[in-house]
């Protein structure tokens, strides 16, 4: 630790010497090394970004070219909150969402990787099938659930016995059923994907803190919450900040099922109704990705801050 | 031949000898349920795919019986002109992967291995970029599509919206930022005295980044490529908004419409479905090393 900070304040100052060596055709490379990625990369989706904080005060509906926008300040906001009917259904199904990804999926995911890591017989197995649905696309997930939820031809009903008109349960078609059975569904990739993550930060633990643990009598629950959780703590902000993004995200796996209509009706599906669907309302749309951009942002720049902390450190 | 017993002895004495007590039948029991819960949907998608129409129409779909065959593969393949869209996902998928890769090294190396006054500031765009939800960008995104003219060779339509050009440039731009996290991370952790002894025998920059830094950088651009391969072949919502043609959209966005269109008994949905993930499924069998390495190489800095 010592010889490595030293190493590195003496290497500091020739780094910047260094910096100074560089030729004027070197200097270029450079700049063009980074310049064009941040160029395109900024371009495409920082520029829209800020654009559609600009756009939220606007009422345009794309025809005619910038200068017809018409500048009305909130009310497209005020709009949203109080007559636009699908708002507040889909802010809280994305909080159901959210709540159900963290509470329940994520746990699940992470318990799953607790018990593969004691490496039972098979553990190779175990893991594969359970990360599987990982490399599927959520609108596949979608379509391959279907076969399950299908009102008569489904797999779940005719497991139960209510495939007849008076009992018939129809999983994807009741409003007050439907997101629990989509939940289902995008649960069965996410906790594969949770799973994957935690089962690495898992085998990334020294073996030796978990061995002087159990030489102290500590129970196999105990050592896992005092001692290998805390140790775990980037893992664990990582997994949180992936579950918060999917389950803002989240969008095909309604969008195949029925569009996000009739009880799915989510943020992400408001936004994209608002510029594909018949009515281009250009102000609308904005102003719903920036409820979802001003929500994301928080956790976003959270992570940010931790991850980047020790870095600026460094430097 | 060894009968339950005496293998289960010998597990026993086996388990005693690495000091774990008991042949955890429970935790077996319970992963091995969990396992078979878990491919049950694959394997009903794949058991009903392989059976008639009219079998599952006579018998029910929950039952055994009537014939097997892969007649639904045959009729989602050539029916919904499945070979077509294939080739549209590998018009977009191979320059994406390969453009993203290269534009992201260049950019982490740049990053990690000389120091700028915004170097943290960059990266922290980078990675922010990449995590924001596809929908804060599009309404913008997809007004700029409809705005920028590009050469008719590039493009149909005259415009970025609704090409293949167009959608192979936001999938580089988006993911650009996740390889950049992630190869910055690998590149800082290379020996500096590595590019220092290239510098001080005259290697210019851009040897450093081609001879020296690339080369040791195949480990993660291989667990990268397979992961930004599935991700942008997978893709659903960039491709629903940004390409309006039906025929232009790649496999995973087309199922939608074909659905619909051709696939109209569960049994094709189903084949169809497989078909669809199929080359998913051959990255998982073949390269899910690369793949686990690429998902956790994002995860292992934080």
């Amino acid at each position: 630790m010592g010889a490595n900070t030293q190493e590195r304040s003496t290497a500091k100052p020739k780094r910047k010497k260094r910096f100074s060596l560089l030729t004027r055709r070197d200097l270029i490379v450079l700049g063009l090394l980074l310049g064009v990625p941040a160029a395109i990369h900024i371009f495409f989706v920082w520029v829209p970004a800020l654009l559609s904080i600009v756009l939220s005060f606007a009422n345009w509906n794309g025809i005619g070219g910038v200068g017809k926008i018409d500048w009305i300040g909130t009310t497209n906001y005020q709009q949203i909150a109080t007559i636009y009917p699908p708002f507040w259904p889909a802010v809280r199904h994305n909080l159901i969402w959210l709540g159900t990804f963290i509470l329940i999926a994520t746990p699940i995911g992470m318990y799953l990787a607790v018990q593969l890591d004691k490496e039972v017989r098979g553990t190779r197995f175990y893991q594969s099938a359970i990360y599987l649905p990982v490399v599927l696309s959520l609108a596949l997930v979608g379509f391959i659930w279907q076969l399950i939820y299908a009102p008569e031809e489904g797999l779940l009903n005719n497991l139960l016995g209510t495939t007849q008109q008076g009992n018939l349960i129809d999983w994807l078609g009741n409003p007050s059923l439907n997101l629990w059975a989509i939940l289902i569904a995008a649960s069965w990739r996410h906790i594969g994907y949770i799973m994957i993550l935690y089962l690495a930060g898992l085998k990334s633990v020294d073996p030796t803190l978990k061995e002087a643990a159990a030489i102290d009598g500590a129970s196999s629950r105990q050592t896992f919450f005092h001692v290998v959780f805390p140790v775990l703590k980037p893992i664990n902000i990582v997994i949180l900040v992936v579950t918060i993004i999917e389950s803002l995200r989240a969008f095909d796996i309604v969008y195949v099922t029925n569009k996000g209509t009739n009880g799915l009706e989510l943020l992400s599906i408001l936004v994209t109704n608002n510029i594909i669907g018949e009515a281009s309302r250009i102000g609308y749309g904005s102003a719903l990705a920036v409820i979802l951009l001003i929500i994301s942002l928080g956790f976003i720049i959270t992570y940010l801050f931790r991850t980047f902390r020790a870095d600026e450190a460094e430097l | 031949m060894t009968t339950l017993a005496e293998r289960r002895a010998r597990r026993q004495s086996q388990n005693q000898i690495s000091g774990v007590e008991g042949p955890r039948w429970g935790l077996r029991i319970f992963l091995a349920v969990t396992a078979l819960v878990w491919l049950l949907p694959l394997l009903w998608a794949v058991y009903t795919s392989l059976r008639p129409y009219e079998d599952t129409a006579r018998l029910g779909y929950v039952s055994i019986g009537g014939s097997y065959g892969f007649g639904n593969f045959a009729t989602a393949w050539t029916q919904a002109d499945l070979p077509h869209y294939y080739i549209n996902t590998l018009i977009i998928s191979v320059p994406g992967v390969i453009v993203t890769l290269l534009l992201a090294s260049m950019a982490a190396f740049a990053l990690s291995r000389f120091s700028f006054r915004f170097n943290i500031a960059l990266l922290m765009l980078f990675t922010a970029g990449n995590l924001l939800p596809q929908q804060v960008i599009i309404t913008p995104l997809y007004r700029m599509f409809l705005s920028i003219p590009l050469p008719t060779w590039l493009s149909s339509t005259g415009l970025m919206f609704d090409s293949y050009f167009g959608l192979i440039t936001i999938h580089v731009a988006f993911q650009m930022g996740f390889c950049t996290f992630v190869l910055s991370n690998y590149m800082k952790a290379l020996p500096r005295d590595l590019t220092e002894a290239a510098f001080v025998d005259g290697a210019s920059v851009w040897r450093q980044y081609r001879s020296v830094i690339m080369p040791l950088s195949r480990p993660p651009l291989a667990a990268l490529a397979t992961l930004e391969f599935t991700w942008i072949y997978n893709d659903f919502f960039w491709a629903i908004v940004l390409v309006q043609t039906g025929s232009k959209r790649p496999i995973t966005s087309a199922l939608n419409n074909l659905a619909g269109l051709y696939f109209t008994d569960n049994n094709l949905i189903a084949a169809g479905s497989i078909l669809a993930a199929i080359p998913t499924l051959i990255v998982f069998v073949l390269l899910q090393r690369h793949f686990v390495k690429g998902l956790t190489l994002g995860s292992s800095k934080g």
